[in-house]
């Protein structure tokens, strides 16, 4: 780990109406890092994924990201197509919904092709083995490069939208609960796959998720939130072992008493 | 004609048009708004581009209107006299002899000049309309030069068709830069449009917007580097005047359905004809 961050955020500041989302909220994430956001529904989780990736401005606070060259950018004061650019390359999103990010009219070697495509690729063999061997990576049947997502089922989907952001082998990704919307039994191995991918490739990770379980098996590192606070960062190991913030212990104990 | 100003529309409406025909040329393939007037004719007769000829035509010219490659047919006879009699200008179905040419949905088969204007009649002029719906989202796409999905269009053609599929208003890139809709001209015709001598302007009167491709400017038609853009033609030569590059229409010629491919550019194969060409068809009429 070296002593530069990837992305830094210093007392973010966000409210809806008289609702206080974020308050005072403070992240560092290194490169090829994994960091866990947990906290109960409600908590920001979600709002402090849209602001560190400049989706959504906050009311105060800043947001560096440091770029190949170890140029510092201030996401917010990015201008749009900077931030475009940065988003269809550099970085990635994984939501919940694979619908959300899927084109479903579109086959999945398209769908997998098109950042490709966006960053200028223009051999139409070699789109289509990259979207082969990405494929292969996700564990979906290269058989299944031609035919529509509407035909594949929910943990496929999930991981035919990770192949699509994972192709352009972006350095840091946003996920959004992207194991929320599939049973349990197909959550597993999505987890597994997500992390022998991201540890290959030295991805760095803002993963936002309420159950603590999928942070301790991902996360190295781990921040807690309650009501738009951050009342709890450290190692993964460290905080979940030995919590220190009551509502941490609270946290813990239910995932222990289920 | 009287109670009219030269060319139906008023000086100030012409005005606001070419303002827009310079925005437009001045950032090739940009479409730009305009405030499209109520023209005496219904929209899909070419409003746009007969707002855009009224704007640039002066009372020297000499105008060609052509409707699929065609001089002859209900639309061109009723643009043409309707400038004839607005602007009393000289009309003419000669290429070479004109110095503006109205067209829908062909380029003429004549190489073009510098003295010479073409304007093109655009139903839909953004070319990303049935990949995205949302004009907001095409805007941005634009303003960013973010054209992947448009990529992912061609790739789709080629993994379910083995080949792009795209027969009329294939889209091309504009001085590097901006995605253009050539309007629903033959994807034939889409090699002309680069580098052509000739100013290029582009009018859609129901979607309200013009564009332009400058002389000499960069056009290139979307594709990849293994499967190349190929200008598509049937393989015949003209029934008439025995052409072999030109492009063709299929014409049923008797009630026995007998079929005969000719130029769809009805004045090219006329001057060809004239020149002495003789197709196949034309050798039966003689020995007969
Ligand atoms: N657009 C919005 N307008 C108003 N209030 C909002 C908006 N988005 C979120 N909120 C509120 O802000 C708070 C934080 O929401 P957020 O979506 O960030 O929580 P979360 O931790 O992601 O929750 P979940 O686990 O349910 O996804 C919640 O009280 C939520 O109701
Ligand atoms: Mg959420």
């Amino acid at each position: 780990m070296t002593d530069e961050t990837l992305l830094s955020a210093r007392k973010l500041s966000l409210s809806y109406g008289m609702l206080p989302a974020l308050v005072d909220v403070d992240v560092d994430l290194w490169p090829g890092e994994m960091l866990a956001v947990v906290g109960e529904s409600g908590s920001g989780k979600t709002t402090l994924l849209n602001v560190l990736s400049g989706r959504l401005a906050p009311d105060a606070g800043a947001v560096w990201y440091r770029d190949p060259d170890g140029h510092l950018h201030d996401v917010h004061a990015m201008p749009a197509p900077a931030l475009r650019t940065l988003h269809r390359s550099d970085w990635g999103f994984v939501h919940q919904d694979p619908r959300q990010n899927l084109r479903m009219n579109v086959t999945a070697g398209g769908n997998v092709g098109e950042r490709l495509m966006a960053q200028g690729a223009r051999h139409y063999g070699s789109i289509r083995e990259q979207a082969i061997d990405w494929l292969t990576q996700v564990e979906i049947d290269a058989g299944r490069i031609d035919d529509m997502p509407r035909t594949f089922s929910g943990g496929m989907l999930q991981r035919l939208q990770i192949a699509r952001t994972l192709v352009t082998h972006p350095r840091l990704v946003f996920m959004d609960e992207p194991t929320g919307s599939l049973d349990v039994s197909v959550q597993a191995r999505l987890l597994d796959l997500i992390r022998s991918l991201v540890t290959r490739l030295n991805i760095a990770v803002v993963l936002v998720t309420h159950d603590i379980g999928v942070a301790r098996l991902l996360a190295h590192r781990i921040i807690v939130m309650q009501r738009g606070r951050v009342v709890e960062t450290g190692l993964t190991d460290q905080v979940l072992d030995d919590p220190q913030h009551p509502y941490t212990q609270l946290l813990v104990s239910s995932v222990l008493h289920a | 004609m009287k109670g009219y100003n030269f060319a139906y529309l008023d000086e100030q409406t012409k005005r606001m048009i070419r303002r827009a025909l310079l925005k437009a040329v001045a950032i090739p393939g940009h479409q730009v708004p305009f405030g499209s007037r109520e023209m005496p004719l219904p929209y899909g007769w070419g409003t746009g581009g007969i707002q855009v000829t009224a704007s640039v035509l002066g009372a020297g010219d000499v105008l060609k209107v052509i409707d699929q490659g065609a001089d002859d047919t209900t639309n061109a006879v009723s643009i043409r006299r309707f400038f004839a009699r607005t602007a009393g200008v000289h009309t003419t179905t000669r290429t070479a002899d004109a110095t503006v040419i109205q067209t829908r949905h062909r380029i003429p088969e004549q190489t073009l000049r510098d003295d010479q204007i073409i304007v093109y009649q655009v139903p839909q002029p953004e070319p990303l309309y049935r990949l995205e719906s949302s004009r907001i989202e095409t805007r941005r796409m634009h303003a960013l030069a973010d054209y992947g999905l448009m990529h992912v269009k061609l790739y789709e053609d080629i993994a379910r068709f083995g080949q792009i599929s795209i027969s009329y208003d294939y889209p091309v890139m504009v001085n590097r830069r901006h995605l253009m809709s050539p309007s629903p001209i033959p994807a034939f015709d889409n090699p002309k449009l680069h580098r052509m001598p000739t100013l290029q302007l582009f009018g859609a009167g129901r979607e309200k917007r013009i564009y332009a491709i400058p002389p000499w400017t960069e056009v290139r038609s979307l594709d990849f580097d293994d499967h190349p853009f190929r200008p598509i033609r049937a393989p015949h030569p003209c029934g008439l005047c025995g052409a072999t590059d030109s492009y063709l229409d299929e014409v049923v010629i008797d009630d026995r359905g007998g079929r005969l491919f000719v130029c769809s550019d009805t004045d090219h194969c006329a001057e060809r004809r004239a020149a002495g060409h003789v197709g196949t068809e034309g050798l039966k009429e003689a020995a007969e």
